[in-house]
């Protein structure tokens, strides 16, 4: 069984049409890219997934639940988690905090328990903050768990974005051009640690990154969007040799 | 100078002693209702000076929960005098006209509680337009509340109209205020040391990544508004109590830029700049009546002051550690110490 299955999502803002007929479909463990040049709707589609845009036409299915219509917490409840193409930590706040705030769907307390201090209340806070603890030893990032987010290098944000995506327990992880700024170094350790994410964690990833050579190193497979459209699906040796791929990022060649 | 540092360094060395102390919030609890009690029956303190600790409580109340709004979630509201003035003038039409004259003393938390939740209920309705709009768009949204309560109140006769309302006996004793007092701030320090304190913190850092995040942002607002709100309507009763008299114009919206001064003064998303600032505040515009009119300069300027070389306040973004609950600091400790442990446990 597929484990997200997005058919004919089209998505308009004010009569552009940022995603048309746009089908997809993603089985467990697979790790898929999404490239396509600026403006193409990658970004979008990853609003429409996780709800922060309601897709006008078509449907999106994580594991036969339907999610359009839902609101982005509850579809992250349901095991979608994603990081941003611009950083978007809490980053007044404390790196612990930002990881904690990611188990927030999962506390059992309820509001009145948190009121009063009592019941589960005191068992759930050492509970979240042991995990949360946990997952940033795992990230190496637990001896800057009292920081603020904003005092940590590019790197580590970067990082921590990540981490605080996988508190949330996703099933699968979408990762927003995650070596956007990042120099051909430091992109080869990030390939490693996204293959070490997937087998970690057991996820299941969609990729957005402009960076070939990260995409082609370790996408399964490939989508190609141009406005809006999907022009090519396949393996990364297809989509290197497909013209139409070519015509999209270089252009026509003019015939003289 | 530095025998003057010293000093201060001694003195926060024992009040961090003093404060470290398990039993430190029971006694001092105990004692200060004890000694509110005392002053109410044996009236040993001046009434003068009654009446501006009763007026410290209720600014205390009323900025601390306001803070919930404006500091931790970062949102910004100017209603609060409007949900004041539902509180005021519910818990007033009780004593005055519901309840029986004999029993006025026994029935007074309730008339208080009353005033709380229709403030509360009201706090409610102005949540929901705070899901779709922010920032200087909500404080559009809450004044507009503002005035259209204080218009509502003018136009209804059954509550005086323009004229205001009186005939409430002076009900509010330092004692009660002292109650009213530690109960919100217990409840909003036991909310803001919980998992809610870390949504309304997300919401205002980034609302969207908050929502990505699984944090049910429109339960937390509301939550906000109306806990906000509750302890609002009691300031509002306790303060009708304590004058005996209310009308429109004293919640307006001068009213609601009191309560917002005491916040930045002492400090955003912070319990104990919260009762700093409305100490202080109260306090000083007491002292300074002597000045007359320039009274009013003054305040002003301490404020630009302030917000030139402390914009977030005395306390701004910081606790004391009186309010901390040490839970989450010990849970830290044990888990590295067991991190610390494990390895010898392995090998």
């Amino acid at each position: 069984m597929p484990l997200l299955e997005i058919s004919k999502l089209t998505h308009r803002f004010a009569g552009l049409c940022a995603v048309s007929d746009f089908n997809f479909v993603i089985e467990p463990h697979e790790l898929v890219g999404v490239i396509g040049p600026n403006g193409a709707g990658k970004t979008t589609v990853f609003n429409l997934i996780t709800g922060v845009y309601r897709a006008s036409v078509g449907s999106i299915k994580l594991k036969d639940q339907e999610l359009v219509g839902k609101t982005p917490h509850q579809i992250t409840s349901l095991g979608i988690a994603r990081t941003f193409q611009n950083i978007r930590l809490f980053k007044e706040l404390s790196v612990l905090d930002n990881v904690r705030i990611a188990h927030y769907g999962q506390i059992a307390y309820t509001p009145a328990e948190a009121l009063l201090h009592i019941g589960r209340f005191r068992a759930e806070e050492k509970r979240i903050t042991n995990r949360a603890l946990d997952l940033l030893a795992i990230f190496k990032l637990d001896e800057s768990a009292n920081e603020k987010a904003k005092n940590l290098s590019y790197g580590l944000q970067r990082r921590l974005e990540i981490a605080r995506a996988l508190a949330t327990e996703p099933a699968l992880l979408l990762l927003d051009e995650p070596a956007a700024g990042m120099n051909p170094n430091e992109i080869i350790q990030l390939m490693e640690f996204i293959r070490w994410i997937r087998q970690t964690f057991s996820v299941t990833i969609i990729l957005i990154e402009h960076q070939m050579r990260l995409v082609m190193g370790i996408c399964e497979r490939l989508v190609v969007l141009d406005f809006g459209a999907t022009i090519a699906q396949g393996l990364p040796s297809e989509i290197q040799k497909n013209p139409k791929v070519m015509e999209a990022y270089l252009g026509v060649e003019v015939a003289s | 100078m530095s025998s003057f540092k010293a000093a201060y360094h001694t003195l926060l060395a024992h009040w961090h002693m003093l404060t470290g102390y398990k039993l430190f919030w029971p006694v001092f609890m105990i004692a200060g209702l004890a000694f509110c009690v005392a002053v109410d029956t044996y009236g040993f303190m001046d009434l003068y000076l009654q009446l501006i600790l009763i007026y410290v409580g209720i600014n205390i109340i009323l900025t601390v929960s306001l803070n919930l709004i404006n500091g931790y979630m970062g949102e910004f509201s100017v209603g609060h005098a409007g949900f004041m003035a539902v509180g005021a003038y519910v818990a007033s039409l009780l004593t005055v006209h519901s309840f029986p004259a004999g029993a006025q003393n026994m029935l007074f938390p309730l008339a208080i509680l009353a005033g709380g939740l229709g403030a509360a209920f009201v706090g409610f309705l102005v949540a929901i337009p705070s899901f779709k709009t922010r920032g200087d768009y909500l404080a559009i949204v809450t004044l507009a509340f503002c005035m259209i309560v204080k218009s509502v109140l003018e136009n209804i006769d059954a509550v005086g109209g323009p004229r205001g309302l009186l005939g409430m006996e002076k009900l509010t004793s330092l004692p009660w205020v002292f109650f009213w007092t530690a109960l919100s701030v217990w409840v909003i320090r036991n909310l803001v040391y919980s998992n809610f304190r870390r949504g309304v913190l997300s919401i205002r850092e980034d609302e969207i990544a908050s929502d990505l995040m699984s944090v049910n942002t429109r339960q937390v607002k509301i939550i906000a508004f109306v806990v906000s709100s509750f302890f609002a309507g009691i300031a509002g009763g306790l303060f009708a109590h304590a004058l005996q008299f209310i009308n429109p114009r004293m919640f307006d919206i001068l009213k609601s830029t009191d309560i917002l001064i005491m916040v930045y003064l002492g400090g955003i998303a912070s319990i104990s700049g919260s009762i700093i600032g409305a100490v202080i505040y109260t306090i000083l515009l007491e002292i300074l009546r002597p000045l007359g009119v320039w009274r009013m300069v003054f305040m002003p300027l301490t404020l630009v002051l302030l917000m030139i070389y402390r914009p977030r306040g005395i306390m701004g973004m910081k606790e004391a550690r009186l309010f901390t609950p040490l839970r989450d600091i010990t849970t830290e400790k044990l888990w590295r110490q067991k991190k610390k442990e494990a390895p010898d446990a392995s090998a």
